[in-house]
């Protein structure tokens, strides 16, 4: 993992129709790890899911936030078309490129208990930032 | 908002006028409690979707309009491309056609209320619901391209449903100039096992009874009677419309400045209609309204096959089928002219009045059967577009409650158990792979969708025509 465990977190934020993911940590790659745990958490508890098997992403973005757009679209198609979940990322971001692995687990109905899919990320209160502490955030809507 | 700010023009019907870099008024359909509950951000956001070029009459918000994505959800605005006008990813959404349809039963309460658990559980075995459900139909390239251009069409063809079914869809059920070649291949990957299935969210499939009659008149040609059953289909085109409104947007964004648009939020990123970019999408998104009529009209087939093993008196004919979600070039007169103009609906249902070329001539005399989505534990409603409608909002209504709380908030308010055991004392039943998708969407999260409706008819978009309240309600 890019950023510590004692400084990373996650937390999902309000809004009208849908829900919002973010994600906070000491590194830009840290925050976007944390925002893909975020991510996961609107479908199901990450900590039912096993980071049994790996799947390598890659994107790029014209910015950071595009490319965070990118990226958690990047996870939402990669669950869609391996009927997968995932509970652990790993991120490196080199300028405009993004390289990932991401770790999870085929879905079980039963065991994970999904409440709902998402349908991609939008660019609704999108916000990758370091703010004056030098955590970053990294923030936007998804569609449900 | 602050109903200070608009100007008054009739029963529901506000107008905030143009100012600085609006090109025309916004229209806004509420009663002033409904009003009152808008959040700013939607008119915000509404107030932008006047500014864009090419926009004609009025940017409208229907008075279930809330938050979305660069376009208000429950919101209408037409496009005229010969003056510029554009196409947005966002003003569609990214459920693309997500519709509404509405199959007759022939059954009355009482011989539902006979099987009613048996027809629930074995609704929710054999129709595909929640993330992680896959149909029994799996499509090759070849078949993704006929389904991409044949729609509901090419689902009767293969067996899913009847001829008849045709006629009372959108569109007669196929979607013209769809451009498979337009969808990427991740779009047609992501739907490839997604064909028959509901999704989720707010993604339903309801048994339901006719509770109440406000027309009678419209209500028999519509067939419905105080006590029939009806079923109602909540959902729309999948993976693949997902896909795509998710590489369009990207798309639209990236190659704004090229087309000279400089938008006031990055989500109203749209094309000029006349640019390759535009017509790309409107060809995907074609596609992609076709495979929403053919998801519905799959779906229509497993819920016959279901009727038939606890019911098999009962016919399931279609009422009607709409979209929500959707662009579309039609014909309007805008101040007594003939207009080609792109309607955008984003959450708004399309209501044609009485009389209208494209509907089926058994509908022709009562106007456009205009399907509203209630929650789970309320009602729904069927509606007739009216003749009104068109000089008011380009033959628009609204499309169902629309939210009054958020996800987060009332996953935090509600246990799902105790939502399903509640409605079961009511008489409702829910199944459902997911607690949390159940408190997520429980009743009290939405809008008080009766509010909704008699806005929508008082000010003249659609004529209340039954009420219908849930028997049984399959989440996804």
């Amino acid at each position: 993992m890019a950023a510590s465990a004692k400084t990373a977190r996650w937390e999902h934020f309000e809004h009208a129709a849908d829900i919002g993911v973010r994600g906070i940590a000491a590194s830009k790659a840290g925050a976007f790890e944390q925002a893909a745990l975020a991510l996961s958490a609107v479908i199901a508890d990450p900590a039912r899911v096993a980071p049994l098997i790996r799947v390598e992403i890659e994107c790029e973005g014209q910015d950071d936030e595009m490319l965070l757009v990118r990226w958690l679209n990047a996870l939402v198609y990669e669950m869609a078309v391996r009927s997968m979940l995932f509970s652990r990322f790993d991120v490196a971001i080199n300028g405009s490129r993004l390289r990932a692995v991401a770790s999870g687990e085929p879905i079980s109905v039963q065991r994970h208990r999904p409440a709902v899919e998402v349908k991609g990320a939008t660019f609704t209160a999108l916000h990758v930032a370091q703010g004056s502490d030098g955590q970053w955030t990294a923030q936007t809507v998804v569609d449900v | 908002m602050d109903a200070k700010r608009l100007i008054e023009r009739g029963p529901c019907h506000w107008e905030l006028p143009a100012t600085g870099m609006m090109r025309v008024p916004v229209a806004v359909f509420a009663s002033e409690t409904l009003l009152r509950a808008m959040d700013d951000k939607s008119v915000e956001q509404a107030v932008n979707v006047a500014s864009l070029p090419g926009i004609v009459g009025a940017s409208c918000m229907m008075p279930d309009a809330h938050w979305g994505y660069g376009f208000p959800i429950g919101g209408v605005a037409a496009f005229d491309a010969d003056a510029g006008g554009v196409v947005s990813a966002g003003g569609v959404g990214f459920d693309i056609s997500c519709g509404v349809r509405c199959l007759h039963t022939g059954l009355r309460r009482d011989s539902v209320l006979g099987v009613q658990a048996h027809l629930a559980d074995s609704l929710f075995k054999h129709i595909p619901a929640g993330l992680g459900s896959t149909g029994a139909i799996h499509l090759n390239s070849q078949h993704m391209h006929d389904m991409l251009t044949g729609g509901a069409k090419w689902a009767v063809a293969r067996g899913w449903g009847t001829e008849a079914d045709l006629e009372r869809i959108e569109e007669r059920g196929q979607m013209l100039h769809a451009k498979p070649g337009a969808v990427s291949e991740q779009a047609k990957k992501r739907q490839r096992d997604e064909m028959g299935t509901l999704g989720s969210g707010n993604h339903y499939l309801e048994v339901q009874e006719v509770t109440q009659v406000f027309d009678a008149v419209i209500a028999r040609a519509f067939g419905l009677t105080l006590g029939d059953v009806v079923v109602m289909i909540h959902c729309g085109s999948r993976g693949l419309g997902h896909q795509i409104g998710t590489d369009y947007l990207s798309r639209m964004v990236e190659e704004a400045p090229r087309h000279g648009l400089s938008l006031p939020d990055r989500e109203l990123a749209c094309a000029p209609i006349r640019s390759d970019l535009g017509q790309e999408y409107l060809g995907a998104m074609r596609a992609a309204i076709n495979c929403a009529l053919a998801n519905r009209q799959i779906l229509t087939q497993l819920v016959r096959d279901v009727f038939a093993r606890h019911l098999p008196a009962a016919k399931l004919p279609l009422l009607y089928d709409v979209s929500h979600n959707t662009c579309k070039l039609e014909t309007h007169v805008v101040a007594g002219h003939k207009r080609e103009l792109y309607v955008h609906r984003k959450g708004a249902t399309r209501a044609f009045g009485p009389g209208h070329a494209d509907l089926p001539e058994a509908l022709r005399g009562a106007g456009q059967p205009v399907l509203i989505g209630g929650s789970m534990g309320t009602a729904s409603y069927v509606l007739a577009g009216t003749a009104a409608s068109e000089a008011l909002a380009f033959s628009s209504a609204c499309h169902g409650a629309g939210r009054a709380m958020s996800r987060h908030q009332a996953k935090k308010t509600w246990q799902g158990a105790q939502v399903v055991d509640e409605l079961a004392g009511r008489g409702i039943l829910i199944r459902s792979p997911s607690a949390r998708g159940v408190a997520e969407e429980a009743p009290g999260a939405y809008k008080d969708v009766t509010a909704v409706v008699d806005a929508a008819e008082a000010a003249g978009l659609a004529l209340k025509v039954a009420r219908v309240e849930p028997l049984i309600c399959i989440k996804g």
